[in-house]
């Protein structure tokens, strides 16, 4: 078993998710079976090649630096769950 | 048992593009809150992000003007976290492949010159800002997306000075190459620091902490200073250091624990999908290295050699490049070196200390400067006076020909006039001419001084020894 019970929640924490017993139980097997499916990967060697970060090879999509206006501060803030005096407004949170 | 304590530091700086890393959103600073915003840079869904040219440009210069070496093929990679002021809930950095990598800077310690290693430089996005109010935390995202680059160093410094010093020269480095304007007080360059120390002499590591909040160099200075005394006396009681993120309280003057966050820092680091590979050829590292000033090391090692200035005052005029364009305006306008180097390490700089200013706020021409000192040269004002007149082309931006006229402030060479005002001090202080006469010379010395003073300090002072000793004889 690649997966424990512990890894799922440990992950869902991280993703502040939360699971029923059921659910992790569910998942587990499921992570499992992917992950054992993956796992053929393994096989082959990869010694020396390159990591990939896509399916396809691109190179530099840069942008020029140069300023375009910004959005309708109101229209933005539509996307906010709550807003006030032009700020983006969630619950408090303390470092 | 003699401890030393190992010191490496993060920098963030943000660089001075128009533009945010990864959209056209401007960068400036101010602006009312979510104003220099777009879907990119407030992380909504669909919003694709795509790299500013110019980024790499300067996070390359600043790179080769710290000796590093460059990658020239690195992709991003997602950092992933969740707090309010990035929303995306990752943050697109570069993890396994910084642009830029294995470099130093070089500081002057009393036992020479030792060179700080440099680890690597990365890109990345800067995050919102959050203000915390009883009601909730409001969150302002102009700056988030404005790019920065990390400059890791490596755990190569020994004392808080040493750190401090370290700060000092990146700062000017960053400053000469127009990489980043560096104003702390804006957050455009922030510091954290990781402290541990162990026995003297051992070459194993001992647990580090990490320490932030610092706002300004001196408190860097301070926070590690204490932090390395915290943990010695911890060491020494038994303890064990813990690794930890400790805040600095400035007005306590001490560290902190920060309340660790919920879990253990996993940011679960992958290539960022949503980008391409950066790849630099030869021909974009030439042209940055061509664009590359004289740094601060050339420019005191020339100040020394061609200007004969002392290693000091080539070090001062150097650490900014603000200062040294000042200095080297004024000595183009016609001042020696060493007359223009007298004057800003003294006058100028004292004013500037006094009211805690920075030369870019001066109001002084260097070409004014410069004229200055040609009055005091060419006669016609003392040096007392000209400390005056400085004090207002400080207060006005005057030129000093203009005050020295407007307040009759040229000096006196009148024989006949200064002889007058020595005879009238010497009639007045008897006592000084009687210790003179019983050979306390020093009262002659009292004499000239209260003949400056009735002058208003415009009298020429070697005509006034030189009377005052005559009338002197004569009594």
């Amino acid at each position: 078993m690649l997966v424990t019970i512990r890894d799922v929640e440990y992950v869902a924490k991280l993703a502040r998710l939360e699971f029923t017993e059921e659910q992790k139980q569910r998942f587990t097997e499921d992570l499992n079976g992917i992950l054992n499916y993956v796992e053929m990967l393994n096989e082959v060697d990869t010694e020396n090649v390159e990591i990939s970060i896509g399916a396809y090879r691109v190179e530099n999509a840069l942008r020029e630096d140069v300023v375009k206006d910004s959005f309708n501060r109101d229209s933005l803030l539509k996307n906010a769950p709550d807003s006030q005096d032009g700020f983006v407004k969630v619950p408090k949170v303390i470092e | 048992m003699e401890f030393e304590a190992i010191i490496g530091l993060e920098v963030h700086a943000e660089l001075s593009t128009k533009t945010k890393i990864y959209c056209g959103c401007t960068t400036e600073f101010g602006g009312e809150q979510n104003t220099h915003c777009c879907p990119v840079c407030m992380g909504l869904p669909g919003a694709l992000p795509v790299l500013n040219k110019e980024v790499v440009t300067y996070a390359m210069k600043a790179g080769l003007a710290l000796n590093c070496e460059i990658n020239k093929e690195t992709y991003m990679a997602r950092k992933n976290y969740f707090y309010p002021d990035c929303p995306k809930n990752y943050q697109i950095t570069q993890d396994e492949t910084p642009l830029c990598k294995n470099g130093y800077i070089e500081i002057t310690t009393e036992e020479g010159t030792k060179k700080i290693g440099i680890q690597r430089i990365h890109i990345e996005e800067d995050a919102g800002k959050a203000l915390h109010r009883e009601d909730g935390t409001y969150v302002d995202f102009n700056r988030s997306g404005v790019p920065l680059i990390e400059i890791v160093s490596k755990p190569d410094m020994r004392t808080a000075q040493e750190a401090k010093m370290y700060l000092e020269n990146l700062k000017a480095i960053l400053q000469y190459t127009e990489v980043s304007d560096c104003k702390m007080e804006e957050g455009s360059l922030r510091c954290d620091a990781n402290v541990s120390v162990r026995p003297k002499g051992s070459t194993e590591f001992g647990v580090k902490t990490e320490i932030k909040n610092m706002n300004s160099f001196k408190a860097v200075e301070k926070a590690i200073e204490y932090e390395i005394k915290r943990q010695i006396e911890a060491i020494n009681r038994g303890e064990k250091i813990v690794q930890e993120t400790r805040r600095w309280d400035e007005a306590k003057g001490e560290t902190v624990v920060m309340r660790s966050k919920e879990e253990a820092h996993d940011y679960r680091y992958f290539p960022e999908p949503d980008m391409v590979y950066l790849v630099v050829d030869d021909e974009w590292i030439n042209n940055v290295k061509s664009t590359l000033p004289e740094l601060p090391d050339k420019k005191r090692a020339r100040y020394i050699s061609e200007y004969g200035l002392p290693e000091y005052d080539a070090s001062i005029l150097t650490s900014s490049k603000a200062l040294a364009a000042f200095f080297e305006d004024t000595v183009k306008e016609g001042a020696s070196p060493k007359d223009a180097s007298n004057w800003i390490m003294g006058e100028v700089l004292r004013t500037l200390n006094d009211r805690e200013m920075s030369i870019e706020d001066i109001k002084v021409q260097p070409k004014h400067l410069s004229k200055l000192i040609e009055l005091i040269n060419n006669g016609t004002i003392t040096g007392t006076i000209a400390k005056k007149v400085f004090k207002d082309m400080f207060e006005t931006g005057d030129d000093p020909e203009k005050i020295v006229n407007e307040k009759g402030m040229v000096q006196i060479s009148d024989e006949n006039a200064i002889r007058d005002i020595v005879n009238k001090v010497l009639d007045e202080n008897p006592q000084s001419v009687e210790d003179f006469k019983n050979g306390k010379t020093k009262a002659m010395g009292f004499v000239v001084g209260q003949v400056m003073k009735a002058s208003k300090g415009k009298a020429n002072p070697q005509l006034v020894n030189k009377l005052v000793e005559e009338e002197l004889q004569k009594r």
